[in-house]
């Protein structure tokens, strides 16, 4: 053994978002500062350093690896150990080195950084003006690669042979493109193209100049963006949103809007701090904004509603395509209805030929399509209602390791969740899974998230909803390969648990899970619950008492017929004799039809979903009797409550127990609504007050099984919380009583974050059980 | 005679002969039946399809038929399935004591005219009477014997990629039909169940084409459920075209009203055939000269992408996946 006091090697491996981050030449430059010499290369699950020099210099290197880590990096783990000096003369950055079963971290996909940016606009760049500029701290990731270790052969860049002049930056050590794996520029790189509805190219100098001058003359155009297909119309002409709306046969749905700059975006919309940080972060999410002028779009982008889902230019085309337009642009998911995104050119043609007048594509393949995402700020938190692009496939960090676990997911808005120690890998949001291109792109993610991440779990965890494609797609899987361990997961119970995962709380909380429809223990389509939830259990305290459900889905679309069943069951014939703008358009038929399937349950199942109880008071209030979109009614219903002043008062509920639980009884409160709606009160102040007792309703439920189980902290989960108003006023009556409010972050509270739920249950509910064997 | 139905009538002595006698062979007269053997004899050469079937229906009669119209239908259509030429049916009640005799002939006279439609014969029988509350009113066994043409090869394993899928008439009547009755509901305009043989609607179609690969008609579960047997036992993929499937107004708005999925909804005089794209032509025009096949038309075809799911193309152009249900239809939107 050499004794040479002074000089000492390491070997240092680092793991989390370290590859595709700039990672390595950061290494490269720190090494060269403390004068180290050794190497340094990726490797299927982590970055890998050899590093000798001086002890104290080893030393300093270690201690700023953290603190000067390039932005779009995370350190999760830094191991070292001293080793044997090799004699390095200099530092290098060698090959990645592929290992069997080893996985490492992706990076979702990055809007454009500031340099970039910068570049693009500069007329002496040499990328001045190329739509697919970018380094290692921005652009695409997850939607182009293919597999690990992430380098160019492993994505769609691959066909692209980089100029030498590319090529000299990508092999530069002290280039922001050192290793850039998307790297490219206008002689080597992917090219835009304008053609029309049938595919044939449209002759232009400038095809996103030709774009932009279509959009403002009311085209409707299809841009092939960094995950999908956006369709794109002028959202200051009425005529274009309602060409684009009918062609897209979507009359209510709110669309999202590209905005160029935040200065645009302050004159349209009231913008907090973090609102604006959100928006103009890295992730760059459509993020829903308080409308503060209705005129500077036009009213059909979101009808009737008070918050638009706004988004700044996040790839490079967008920044060019928004300066040449100079108008806020609708930019809405390319897809038939319900169908997931489109991200091939020629199925985009062939799907969306009826839709767009015009197709501005380019030729770099999006391997992994994938959605934008879509946030709130409320509480002073992020809450993401869609993820998707940016944040995917970040993991959620668990505060256990979870082992190998599948969650399949629930229906609408669906996600998977794959885990792996301490990590849960939520897909991005994957879509309403009841049409066959929804269930492939299912499939598809869920094998690329089983290639990238190097798994394959042998515990699937499902939804108890028998006929969701999911809890389908996992019973067949374990028809095909009978050493898997199958686990039916309760809905709500998946709620509570992916909100406590979420926030990495462990130990049981009072759980409110509202929402509109899950699979109940009993047969039943819960939706109002209560839980007492833990990891690997819970137990439901309370719900809202059960009505049926007249038609099944039948009643979700047309929210008049829930009003009914609601006044019919809690109120009976007294009904008739009441002034209800709701019972004056009732024809005959419908209502002898509806009157015996509530009276003797024809496909009517029994329900205590709290969406119901929203879109049954909605269509009480005449506020929206059918319904376009998931949500609609309850949500124009929260409109309504939204900004109104003053102390509106609480409708009467009743909380009796039954058989060990307890039931929320609602007679009083619709007779209440009923005595206001006689009365003439407007719709606001009844939606307002509606509003408090529901918010008055959980405190009083969570408070009183606090005072008997001594838990403190209330998680919030399910769709309905995605109702701001409810959200503020739940959280400020529960604070009030005293208790500590757990609402989502990162997770949907939505079906989105179901599958995390139920991987969490699943681990848990199977340690436990190999426990008890010994 | 009694005006109802006695636990004696089911005894085996004097009052079940007489019950026999009076009522089950003058009805069914024929020489097969009158032999009163414990067995029917007779010979029969060739493939021969054999089938059973039990009938539990509220309420007994119905618009369009009655238990007893369904009970032959039902068997007979069982073996028309497989291309077979019914021929001979048992016919076995279970009555509950205090049935009423008037009833009882009613069934019979209705299930004798069924047979003669169909042109089979009933020529085994029996008859059991249990006490109060131990059967609904009454339930009816048929068993079915038929014989299978040369050279026919019809079953739900060989649909082929390319084939046409082909439906009779419109979906959904005998289901919704049978709801409004059962349930006192009044439609307007009134529905009626479907109830019918389709043996000399099949014979007709196999003689149009001796190439059709698959038949089934589709009874409980509807036409997905139906679709979806094949799909699974030939491993293909079934695609159908949603404006294409037949459905009445009526039955349609009465779907929508009370939120009921007419593919899932039973038809007891339909089906649904896998046919060469060469003959399908040939097939659709001869079924629509027969009074069960009118209404015939192309609802989709056998197709290589999804094997063993039925997918249907919505108005949208979005794929439906079809699926078969685990049980009652339930909610599913968040």
């Amino acid at each position: 053994m050499k004794q040479d006091s002074g000089r000492k090697a390491v070997t240092i491996s680092i793991r989390g978002i370290v590859q595709g981050v700039g990672f390595r030449p950061f290494i490269y430059q720190l090494a060269k500062k403390n004068g180290l010499s050794g190497r340094v290369c990726n490797t299927s699950g982590d970055v890998k350093i050899e590093a000798e020099g001086p002890s104290e210099s080893i030393h300093r290197f270690l201690e700023d690896l953290r603190p000067s880590a390039p932005p779009r990096s995370q350190i999760h783990a830094v191991d070292w150990a001293y080793s044997e000096p090799s004699g390095y003369e200099t530092f290098q950055i060698s090959e990645s080195v592929r290992k069997e079963g080893e996985y490492q971290l992706i990076s979702p996909d990055i809007a454009t950084c500031s340099l970039c940016r910068a570049e693009l606009f500069d007329p002496k760049d040499r990328r001045y003006r190329y739509p697919f500029i970018n380094c290692t701290h921005c652009g695409p990731r997850l939607t182009i690669i293919e597999d690990i270790p992430y380098d160019r052969p492993m994505t769609t860049m691959a066909v692209f042979r980089m100029c030498p002049e590319c090529q000299a930056e990508y092999d530069d050590p002290l280039h922001r493109r050192f290793h850039a794996q998307p790297n490219c520029c206008a002689e080597c790189g992917p090219q835009v193209e304008l053609v029309d509805g049938e595919g044939r190219r449209v002759d232009s100098e400038d095809p996103i100049a030709a774009a932009a001058s279509l959009l403002r003359e009311g085209k409707i155009v299809a841009l092939k963006g960094i995950g999908g297909f956006l369709l794109a119309c002028d959202a200051t002409s009425t005529e274009a949103v309602r060409l684009l709306r009918t062609r897209k046969k979507r009359p209510f749905k709110p669309l999202a809007v590209m905005v160029p700059g935040l200065e645009e975006i302050e004159r349209l919309c009231h913008l907090s701090e973090p609102e604006k940080a959100l928006l103009a972060s890295p992730e760059a999410p459509i993020v829903l904004l308080k409308i503060r002028r209705q005129d500077l779009i036009s009213p059909d982008v979101a009808p009737h509603l008070k918050y638009l889902g706004v988004m700044l230019p996040y790839t490079p085309l967008h920044h060019l395509l928004m300066q040449e337009v100079g108008l806020p642009l609708v930019m809405t998911s390319g897809n038939l209805s319900e169908e997931p995104i489109v991200a091939d050119n020629r199925e985009a043609i062939e799907k969306l030929g009826g839709i767009a007048d015009y197709f501005l594509v380019h030729d770099r393949e999006i391997h992994g399509p994938c959605d934008d995402s879509v946030a709130m700020v409320e509480l002073d938190r992020t809450h993401l209602i869609r993820r998707a692009r940016g944040f995917a496939p970040d993991p959620v960090h668990l505060p256990f390791d979870a082992g190998e676990v599948l969650g399949c997911g629930a229906g609408y808005k669906n996600t998977f969740t794959l885990t792996r120690d301490r990590y849960a890998f939520m897909s991005h949001h994957v879509g309403d899974m009841d049409n066959l291109e929804t269930l492939l792109h299912f499939e598809r993610t869920l094998n690329l998230y089983k290639t990238l991440f190097r798994l394959n779990p042998r515990i699937v965890a499902y939804d108890k909803h028998p006929d969701y494609l999911a809890t389908r797609y996992a019973l067949q899987l374990a028809g095909r390969d009978g050493a898997l361990l199958r686990l039916p997961v309760q809905h709500h119970h998946a709620h509570i648990v992916s909100c406590m995962a979420d926030n990495g709380i462990t130990s049981p909380v009072l759980g409110v899970a509202f929402d509109g429809t899950g699979y109940g223990d009993d047969g039943a389509i819960w939706g109002g619950e209560f839980l007492l939830a833990g990891y690997d259990r819970f137990t439901r305290l309370a719900h809202f008492e059960y009505v049926p459900l007249p038609g099944g889905d039948g009643a979700v679309k047309k929210p008049y017929r829930m009003a009914l069943a609601y006044l019919y069951t809690l109120l009976g014939e007294e009904i008739f004799g009441r002034k209800l703008g709701l019972l004056e358009e009732l024809k005959t038929m419908e209502w002898d039809l509806l009157k015996a399937q509530i009276e003797r349950c024809i496909n009517a199942p029994m329900t205590s979903s709290a969406g119901r109880l929203f879109d049954a008071v909605s269509a009480l209030l005449g506020i929206k009797k059918e319904i376009d979109y998931e949500g609609q009614a309850a949500i124009e219903l929260e409109m309504e409550g939204t900004d109104v002043a003053g102390e509106e008062g609480l409708y009467p509920f009743r909380i009796d127990a039954l058989e060990g639980r307890e039931v929320i009884r609602l007679k009083e409160l619709f007779s209440g609504i009923i005595v206001d709606l006689e009365a003439g009160t407007p719709n606001s102040r009844i939606s307002a007050k509606f509003h408090h007792t529901i918010a008055h309703l959980i405190s009083t439920v969570c408070l009183s099984h606090s005072q008997k189980c001594g838990q403190k902290q209330v998680a919030l989960s399910g769709g309905v919380f995605q109702n701001r108003l409810l959200l503020r006023l739940a959280a400020d009556h529960l604070r009030e009583a005293g208790l500590e409010v757990i609402t989502h972050r990162r997770v949907p509270c939505n079906d989105g974050g179901i599958s995390l739920g139920q991987a969490v249950i699943a681990h848990f509910t199977v340690s436990k059980g190999t426990d008890a064997h010994g | 005679m009694d005006d109802k139905i006695l636990l004696a009538h089911g005894s085996g002595g004097k009052m079940s002969h007489e019950l026999l006698k009076n009522t089950l062979l003058k009805t069914f007269n024929n020489p097969l039946l009158n032999n009163l053997d414990d067995s029917a004899l007779f010979s029969l050469s060739g493939r021969l399809a054999f089938t059973t079937d039990s009938y539990v229906v509220t309420p007994l009669f119905f618009k369009g038929g009655d238990i007893g119209k369904l009970s032959v239908c039902g068997t007979v259509n069982d073996l028309s399935m497989v291309g077979a030429r019914p021929l001979y049916l048992s016919l076995s009640l279970i009555i509950e004591e205090g049935f009423p005799m008037a009833d009882l002939e009613t069934i019979l006279v209705s299930t004798l005219k069924a047979t003669e439609e169909a042109g089979v014969k009933i020529v085994a029988g029996d008859t059991k009477v249990v006490p109060r509350g131990n059967a609904d009113q009454i339930f009816i066994n048929t068993a079915g014997v038929g014989l299978v043409p040369e050279g026919i090869n019809i079953s739900s394993r060989n649909a082929r990629i390319g084939d046409r899928v082909i439906l009779s008439g419109p979906i959904g009547d005998h289901g919704i039909a049978l709801l409004g009755e059962r349930e006192g509901l009044r439609f307007a305009p009134p529905l009626e169940s479907d109830c019918a043989p389709l043996n000399a609607l099949v014979s007709d179609m196999i003689e149009a084409s001796g190439n059709i690969h698959s038949l089934r008609d589709p009874t409980r579960g509807g036409l997905a459920s139906a679709l979806n047997e094949i799909a699974e036992s030939s491993r293909a993929g079934i695609r159908i075209y949603e404006e294409a499937v037949p459905i009445r107004d009526a039955v349609r708005a009465v779907c929508e009203l009370m939120g009921f999925d007419p593919l899932y909804v039973a038809n007891e005089g339909k089906l649904v055939a896998m046919v060469p794209s060469s003959d399908a032509d040939k097939v659709l025009a001869r079924m629509r000269r027969n009074r069960y096949g009118s209404g015939a038309t192309i609802i989709g075809e056998v197709v290589s992408d999804h094997p063993g799911r039925v997918v249907m193309k919505t108005p949208l152009g979005t794929s439906r996946i079809v699926d078969m249900l685990t049980g009652e239809l339930l909610p599913r939107i968040c």
